[in-house]
């Protein structure tokens, strides 16, 4: 007698402990074996990029916090250097530093909570995850110091950055300095040889290099595939050009390489921070466009409406998922015609299917995991 | 006075055993020989249930304390000094929650099995000898009461999944299933070791060997102890082994659909189990309620919570420290490492026994050299198994990431270069 089997849906999401956010999987189950997987998007869908054509180019800065809201600083960066190519904005020194500087320390801070999720999805319990907060605040209570918010961080002007940090910045940013290199250790020690968390990772979401270019991959994924390829080195902007630090690529391209790659990439991050923090010029912050005004207190504000000449500019770097690109096309008028962004969470997860179909269930939450979505970024 | 305190009156409170003891020599002179019968069973079970539901209140606030100290947070600290009243308070509000029984699911096996899983998980107590005088039924087969009867929650498990008609709690019951079947195998030879040795299933006998001859299985049977222990976790789904309620991957397992009281009931279940592998290991492996002597002057049940909740605390730190295994690789990690150690160790430990009692061996220099034995021969075992399954040095090793300032170049399936 032969028993009579069928596949078993499965619905990961919207409302699951690990999907991040409102991701849908849909798994198409034989047993525990993922025979089909399919991405339902959308559920955190905001229209961002319409909205956006009808507001200012200022206006449109909160609105980048709020699609990577787990790397708020990067949103604002891309979006301000898309604007600043389409204006041909000259920004001073000091400011091209200090975004250098929040942009790692931001990824730093987004590289954590990765890192924590991950082995949290791996099934530890919420320890990994609460260590890697202590550091993360202390980045966030930084972020506090310079621009007031902690989360959705408003920074970047188009032009410069809306602040310079207060005095008492640096030294406890240099303290902080001090400290990272020992949590890192401690990390590293408690994660990188954890017998079960290689059991659970290793060969595990495999991606060739072919297929991570063919499916657009970018960021540390894309490196865990053994692809050297960094928009800070190969396009560099800010100051990158200017400090010294290696690409860590991984070599088997597995959720365990994603992971280490990311782990390394911190302590990239720690010596472009280090080297910053000595060679970063005073001067000011923000750049004297033509409609600027001056306030009392000596520093430059951005007025509401810039209307830069027609034209498009694309504008890419390195956020902590990957390749972030703004896309504007404007028409002469005080708001951009078109405004497109290429998130890099969404570009990462198309490759889910090919990486979970054969694996089992609890594989494709930590593949999942490995990918680092923000489903902000992923819906816009 | 020393000696006044040693006589062991109804009035000594260093077992609990005496005063009732005691109070039933007095009913049984006015009344007949069922009523004490039954007296002493409610005083027994009574005092099971009392102690039960305390521990597992205390515990809960001791387990999210604790971790939240693993976890550089303070963990409940608002209800009552210190947060203590917290898990009353969790209790209450479980009690006061409507009790939701889906519409598709079966309704009466739905009830069923929150009752199902509760009641064996209080009925193991009844055999573990918490003093001389404090068993409730010292049955001569106390080892496979222990057994069988922590075994029924496997079904009450899978009918706790199954009637809920959620496809989380049915990924949850399956591999609650697979795993509990595969683990009691490991359970059973685990603890056929200090039985042998002894030569006897009664776990009062157990105590009294470890007593007579100075001396824990745990250093005759360490190979044992440690497959206990993780047989252990996963019997009662603690972390690294807590697969079946997998909140990452399938919300909470089998008991996904449940909550107010009933939901209660499989949270007190899970540490009433936790507690009953703790009390095996404590009766079996740690001397139970002796203490080289100390119990004359200790209380004994007081020297059996102590090691309960010491023991019960290695699932808790686990708790705060290891990711969870995944199936298969737990199923393989029963059937193709602890399987062929556990019957090895069996062998050896029944070979040992056998030299020992046919020859005139005294009785230190046997248990001496049984015991340095089993822990190299154990070790050897363990080592060079995992060696022969592939596990040996070299490839737990964590690679770090390559570094390169090469921009473009592709590293895919690099060697390692120093």
């Amino acid at each position: 007698m032969t028993i009579k089997s069928e596949p078993f849906v499965v619905n990961v999401g919207p409302q699951h402990p690990s999907t991040h956010g409102v991701f849908r999987l849909r798994l198409t189950l034989d047993g525990e074996k993922i025979v089909d997987a399919d991405m339902v998007m959308g559920y955190l869908h905001r229209s961002m990029e319409k909205l956006a054509e009808e507001r200012t180019y200022t206006q449109n800065i909160p609105f980048t916090d709020r699609t990577d809201y787990l790397s708020a600083m990067t949103g604002n960066l891309a979006y301000v250097m898309a604007v600043e190519k389409l204006m041909n904005v000259e920004v001073p020194e000091r400011a091209l530093w200090l975004r250098t500087i929040m942009a790692e320390l931001q990824r730093i801070a987004s590289h954590a909570m990765a890192v924590g999720i991950f082995a949290n999805d791996c099934g530890a319990w919420q320890t990994p995850v609460m260590h890697m907060f202590r550091d993360r605040e202390k980045i966030l209570d930084l972020f506090e110091m310079a621009c007031g918010a902690r989360l959705t961080l408003n920074y970047m002007r188009i032009g410069g950055v809306s602040k310079d940090i207060p005095v008492e910045w640096m030294p406890q940013a240099q303290r902080l300095l001090k400290e990272l290199p020992d949590r890192f250790a401690e990390y590293e020690d408690l994660l990188l040889s954890n017998e079960i968390i290689i059991a659970r990772s290793r060969g595990i979401g495999t991606l060739t290099p072919e297929q991570a270019t063919a499916y657009s991959v970018s960021g540390p994924m894309l490196r865990a595939s053994g692809v050297a390829w960094d928009v800070r080195k190969a396009d560099p902007y800010g100051a990158y050009d200017k400090v010294d630090f290696d690409i860590a690529v991984g070599r088997n391209g597995d959720v365990y390489d994603r992971f280490v790659v990311r782990l390394a990439e911190m302590r990239q991050s720690l010596r472009i921070l280090q080297q910053a923090f000595e060679r970063m010029p005073a001067g000011p912050v923000h750049a004297r466009l033509g409609t600027a005004t001056v306030q009392p207190w000596g520093q430059a504000v951005a007025p509401l409406a810039y209307r830069p000449p027609v034209g498009e500019a694309y504008a890419r770097i390195e956020s902590p998922r990957g390749e972030l690109g703004y896309y504007i096309v404007s028409d002469g008028g005080p708001a951009p015609f078109r405004f497109h962004i290429r998130s890099p969470s969404f570009i990462n997860l198309t490759p889910l299917k090919l990486m979970s179909v054969g694996m089992t269930v609890a594989d494709a939450i930590v593949i999942l995991g490995s990918v680092d979505i923000v489903v902000g970024e992923v819906d816009r | 006075m020393t000696s006044f305190f040693l006589k062991g009156e109804w009035y000594d409170f260093r077992d609990l055993g005496n005063p009732v003891g005691g109070l039933l020599h007095d009913i049984d002179k006015i009344a007949p020989h069922w009523v004490v019968y039954v007296v002493a069973s409610l005083i027994g079970t009574g005092g099971i249930v009392l102690w039960g539901v305390l521990s597992c209140l205390a515990f809960i606030w001791i387990e999210r304390r604790v971790v939240a100290l693993m976890q550089n947070r303070k963990g409940p600290n608002r209800v009552g000094p210190a947060g203590l009243l917290q898990p009353v308070a969790d209790a209450l509000k479980l009690l006061m929650k409507e009790a939701i029984t889906p519409r598709a699911a079966d309704k009466i096996v739905f009830w069923a099995g929150p009752v199902l899983i509760f009641v064996p998980a209080l009925a193991v107590f009844a055999v573990i000898p918490f003093g001389p005088k404090m068993t409730l039924a010292d049955l001569n087969v106390g080892v496979l009461f222990l057994i069988a009867i922590a075994g029924i929650n496997t079904p009450a498990v899978f009918l706790a999944g199954w009637s809920s008609n959620n496809k989380y709690a049915l990924l949850g019951a399956m591999r609650t299933i697979a795993m509990l079947i595969s683990y009691e195998i490991i359970q059973v030879l685990a603890l056929l070791g200090p039985v042998l040795l002894v030569g006897s299933m009664r776990l009062g006998d157990l105590v009294g060997w470890q007593d007579h001859y100075n001396t824990w299985i745990f250093f005759i049977q360490p190979v044992g102890l440690m497959a206990y222990i993780f047989a252990g976790a996963v019997e009662t789904n603690r972390s690294p082994t807590d697969i079946a309620e997998a909140e990452s991957e399938i919300v909470a397992g089998y008991h996904t659909e449940y909550g107010g009281i009933k939901f209660g009931f499989f949270y007190q279940a899970e540490y009433l189990a936790g507690f009953a592998i703790a009390a095996a290991i404590t009766t079996l492996y740690m001397g139970g309620y002796t203490l080289w002597g100390a119990e004359k002057y200790i209380p004994s049940w007081i020297i059996f919570l102590g090691k309960l909740y010491t023991v019960f605390f290695i699932y808790i730190w686990a708790r705060g420290t290891l990711p969870r295994l995944r199936i298969d690789q737990l199923m393989a990690f029963a059937w193709k490492f602890l399987l062929p150690i556990m019957l090895v160790n069996t062998l050896v430990v029944g070979g040992e026994v056998l030299i020992w009692r046919e020859n005139d061996i005294s009785d230190v220099t046997a248990l001496t050299l049984i015991g340095l034995v089993n822990f190299f021969f154990g070790a050897a075992l363990v080592i060079g198994w995992a060696r022969f399954l592939g596990h040996g040095r070299g490839r737990q090793v964590g690679r770090r990431a390559l570094l390169t300032q090469e921009v473009g170049a592709v590293y895919f399936g690099a060697e390692t270069s120093s």
